[in-house]
């Protein structure tokens, strides 16, 4: 391939930030294009299809299937409450030894089968709406399906995060992105806010953080022993966001403890009392989703943002090594020799040289670093 | 296209997730041989949203490294003429997900397994099998259909003239879910019917308003025999017609191949399959890839694909850790290292998937997941390769004395001829006897096998072109895809002490013994075949029979002949320091590593 490039996680000062948010079926978009949304304004909405119940009429009336229709009474299409009799036997002598069925739920009668003998009944449609998330302006809908959400805003993207979208003020609970974050950090005054630490986050910190009710936490690391017993089980593939465990996490460098890089802690510190949207969803597959911090600039037009085009890697590039044994270190590209070269598997690689802050010079495959991008 | 019979020059390509990949065929002389490969990432997604650019930039590539002028313009110069054009043009490709596909049938054992192999045969992911008896309520498959939203539907159940009420049960709760497609609100999930024929109208009555319905023979029309080919036919069609077709630039690529695009998984199973038949042999087949690991085999002349959707090297390794857990990890690698910073590493590797080892020690790690890996995938599939259950089998008298149930596995690793392995762990090993070891250690194979490796991973173009051109596609199988890496000779058998001869190989006038837990490696080089006697301790079998010998050929490779002595099933010592020892011991003696940390 003409160059090795691995695309950086964006953490901007200053960028437009464009959300879809789209219903899962169609239905009615409430906004139009122009439109000022707060994160809550709900944007679109639509009815799910009601759940579906089934009744083995014939089971349970003891007769053929093909009788079933002699039987009911409700046909296609007709409305039944709850505990309303659909079915019913003759009976002997009039009302004894009759058998009747009621409708389990309140619904419609969808389906009645001469072949099977069941009866399908549909729960009433269940409502679903979307909301706009972010604080911005609508700029395109998509006709009965959703909106596109604009902002500008200062947007850190995350390596890896747990829970979905959430809200909440900017907060700062360490000093320096190399500080832990223990529950000691953690308080009642962070009631609903959005919590930048440091360097790694503990089980016990993560649950003092759910029981005071914090919205998110942002830090550079977690161990996956931690992430285990916060979680109660064991992440299988990387695809998050729909974890229910009361609040938002979002790791910024990688597992164990890594230090957030200065220019995140520091983008995010420099926000505190801001409102932000953020959002853990991961998924690292085919359409990579990273998890999210947003915070909207208020009165920024974002007329004077330079649109930077996707390049390779460049000598003087600043780079981030992110695998074992250099994992975390931060330094200069200073040679990119062309050449495939054998490192210590023997494997042969496309390789680069970086110097880090101490001077020290270090050779490594191309794929183990990531660009930081300015 | 031009007729098959004097095809100059052919052009296939494959494209993949991340990597559109491009081979160029020639006839030299009168063989067919691999001249060039490129490759170019692929344009499925945004910015580029069409698949047909990274087509045409891998096209480009082969153009400039052959000299042979391909494209006018985005249109393919066919036919072949000197340093010009090609005669045929086929494509696969797994962009997009793949195809991921849902199967129902009436018994879970029998024809919901029966759609679930036509599907997993087709090239598909099967997200789920619903069953009459698969115990759950019907309102929890409902909701199951509507969450998954696959791709495609397959429905089954019954035998041709029984009893229809339950397939069209089944029906009624695909209508009843209302499903929908994954791709877009803009169209009919397609479902196909394939049971019995006689329920044909009902199922159209129910089914025909609310999906794209397409009915086919029935893929179980008696208890004794399946018939999977009209299904997994019709699941390919569908694959283009409905599910390819939204996605990205494929309509356009569409029209430039000659024949159907097909799933990759769907090829490289072809391919497998028409290996096995004609060198009549028993092939398993394994491709490791960051996300997934597909196995492919043929047993008794059976064709059987599995893919373990979430077992894989990058994107799902840590599920390989779950699944697995950290001891069985931890066994194959000789040194000792922290829990916690293991579980990390693995972790890091799943959040930035296309990094790679650096260190010999990372290097360990990463081949001792994928032994884990691949271990899992040949479990997973030797429970769906199984004979068919539900069958009624006459018994002899001597039946009676070993009685196998239906469905038993066809899987056996003593009468496994060839394993063939691809996928990054596999084919891009830095040593090649890493790959025979990985292979030798997950899959336990028995007896003689000789291993392979898919070199630069070209058998879904093959695939894909043994259904218009099959010499083509496996003279360059042979010639040029596969790289031998020699044999293995593994003697099954437990009752031994350390130190005792289990096997005794005598090739020529040289004799080689192997004693109960060692290793020893044989040079035979790539192209070399021995004549060899193969002659087991009491106890143990090499393919004739406990004790019995074997005189066979013994095909060399990059790595040579492989003597396994650890014995059957293959048990690691329990004591740490031990285990860590004969790791080292065994790294040694086939020079595994440079050195052992």
């Amino acid at each position: 391939m003409a160059h090795a490039y691995t695309p950086g996680l964006k953490v901007t000062k200053k960028t437009i930030v464009r959300k879809e948010r789209k219903l899962p079926l169609k239905g009615n978009v409430l906004v139009k294009v122009g439109d000022e949304v707060e994160p809550d304004t709900i944007v679109a909405k639509t009815e799910l299809p009601g759940d579906v119940q089934t009744i083995n009429l014939a089971g349970k009336l003891g007769i053929m299937p093909d009788e079933v229709k002699d039987f009911i009474l409700k046909k296609e299409g007709d409305p039944v409450e709850k505990d309303e009799v659909i079915a019913e036997t003759k009976g002997l002598f009039g009302r004894f030894l009759k058998t009747q069925i009621k409708s389990p739920v309140k619904g419609t009668i969808e389906t009645v089968s001469p072949i099977t003998g069941q009866l399908i009944i549909r729960e009433p449609p269940i409502p679903v709406q979307i909301d706009a998330y972010i604080k911005g302006k609508i700029v395109e809908v998509i006709e009965n399906e959703g909106v596109i959400v604009e902002t500008v805003a200062t947007f850190v993207q995350g390596i890896f995060g747990i829970g979905g979208e959430t809200k909440g003020v900017i907060r700062r609970i360490v000093d320096k992105p190399s500080d832990p974050v223990t529950p000691d950090v953690i308080d009642d005054s962070l009631k609903g806010a959005i919590g930048i630490g440091g360097s790694i986050v503990t089980k016990e910190a993560l649950d003092k953080a759910v029981k005071v009710g914090m919205s998110a936490l942002v830090v550079g690391g977690i161990d996956d022993m931690d992430l285990k017993k916060f979680l109660g089980y064991e992440i299988g593939v990387a695809i998050t966001g729909n974890e229910q465990k009361g609040i938002t996490l979002i790791i910024t460098e990688g597992f164990g403890k890594m230090n957030m890089s200065n220019k995140a802690f520091k983008l995010l510190t420099d926000s505190e009392g801001k409102h932000a949207s953020v959002n853990g969803a991961t998924q690292i597959r085919a359409g990579v989703m990273r998890p999210e911090v947003i915070i909207p600039l208020e009165g920024e037009t974002g007329e004077d943002i330079e649109i930077k085009e996707a390049r390779g890697l460049e000598v003087g590039d600043l780079v981030r090594i992110i695998r074992a044994p250099y994992f975390g270190y931060i330094g200069k590209v200073v040679e990119l020799p062309p050449e495939l070269q054998k490192i210590e598997t023997e494997a042969k690689v496309r390789v680069l040289v970086v110097e880090t802050d101490n001077g020290e010079r270090i050779t490594l495959p191309r794929a183990n670093v990531e660009i930081i991008e300015e | 296209m031009n007729t098959k019979k004097d095809l100059k020059r052919i052009l296939a390509t494959d494209c993949g997730s991340t990597t559109t990949k491009a081979i160029l065929i020639e006839k030299k002389g009168e063989e067919y041989r691999l001249v060039v490969r490129g490759e170019a990432p692929t344009t499925v997604e945004a910015p580029f949203e069409d698949v047909t650019k990274g087509v045409l930039n891998a096209i480009r590539e082969v153009e400039e490294l052959t000299g042979v002028e391909i494209l006018d313009g985005e249109k393919i110069i066919k036919p072949a003429q000197d340093k010009r054009g090609v005669d045929i043009y086929v494509s696969t490709s797994s962009a997009g997900g793949g195809l991921q596909m849902m199967v129902a049938g009436v018994v879970k054992q029998m024809t919901a397994e029966s759609a679930a192999r036509a599907a997993l045969g087709a090239g598909a992911i099967v997200m789920d099998v619903i069953a009459t008896n698969d115990k759950r309520m019907d309102h929890e498959r409902i909701e199951l259909i509507r969450r998954l939203r696959p791709d495609m539907i397959l429905l089954s159940g019954g035998v041709d003239g029984g009893t229809i009420s339950h397939v069209v049960h089944l029906a009624e709760l695909i209508a009843a879910a209302e499903p929908k497609p994954r791709f877009g609100t803009g169209y009919d999930l397609p479902v196909i019917y394939a049971g019995n024929k006689d329920a044909r109208e009902e199922i159209k009555k129910i089914l025909e308003k609310k999906s794209a319905l397409s009915i086919v023979d029935n893929l179980r029309p008696v208890l004794e025999r399946e018939n999977l080919k009209p299904a997994r036919d019709k699941i390919h069609d569908l694959f283009m017609e409905h599910v390819m077709a939204h996605a990205p630039g494929y309509r356009k690529l569409m029209t430039w191949t000659d024949v159907p695009i097909m799933p990759t998984p769907g090829a490289v199973g072809l391919l497998i399959e028409t290996v096995a038949r004609k060198e009549n042999i028993e092939v398993l087949g394994v491709d490791i890839g960051g996300a997934t690991t597909d196995i492919f085999s043929v047993f008794q002349g059976v064709f059987n694909r599995t893919v373990s959707a979430n077992l894989g090297m990058s994107y799902s390794i840590s599920n390989v850790l779950a699944e697995t857990g950290i001891p069985n990890i931890m066994r194959w690698v000789p040194f000792t290292i922290d829990e916690v910073e293991l579980r990390n590493r693995i972790r890091n590797k799943m959040i930035r998937p296309t990094t790679i080892p650096q260190t010999l020690e990372e290097l360990m790690i990463e081949q001792a997941i994928a032994r884990e890996a691949l271990r899992l995938a040949l479990l997973q599939h030797k429970e769906m390769a199984v004979g068919l259950k539900g069958v009624q089998q006459e018994r002899t008298i001597s039946d009676a004395f070993a009685q196998t149930a239906t469905g038993e596995t066809l899987v056996n690793m003593m009468t496994l001829n060839l394993v063939v392995g691809s996928g990054g762990a596999l084919s891009h090993a830095p040593r090649r006897v890493q790959s025979a070891l990985m292979m030798i250690d997950a899959f336990e194979v028995q007896g003689i096998t000789r291993l392979a490796v898919d070199s630069i991973f070209m058998m879904p173009h093959l695939g894909v072109l043994s259904t218009v051109h099959e010499r083509s596609a496996t003279e360059v199988f042979e010639k040029d895809c596969l790289i031998r890496l020699g044999t293995s000779i593994v003697p099954v058998g437990t009752s031994a002490k350390e130190g005792q001869v289990v096997v005794t190989v005598n090739i020529g006038d040289k004799t080689y013994q192997v004693k109960y837990g060692e290793m020893k490696l044989i040079q035979l080089g790539l192209g070399e075949t021995v004549e060899a006697e193969i002659i087991p301790a009491k106890g143990f079998d090499v393919g004739a029979g406990k004790g019995k010998p074997v005189t066979t050929k013994l095909e060399g490779g990059v790595v040579g002949v492989i003597i396994d002595g650890r014995g059957r099933p293959l048990t690691l010592p329990e004591d740490h320091g031990k285990r860590i020892a004969k790791l080292k011991e065994w790294f040694t003696e086939l020079d595994v590593y440079p050195s052992i940390p």
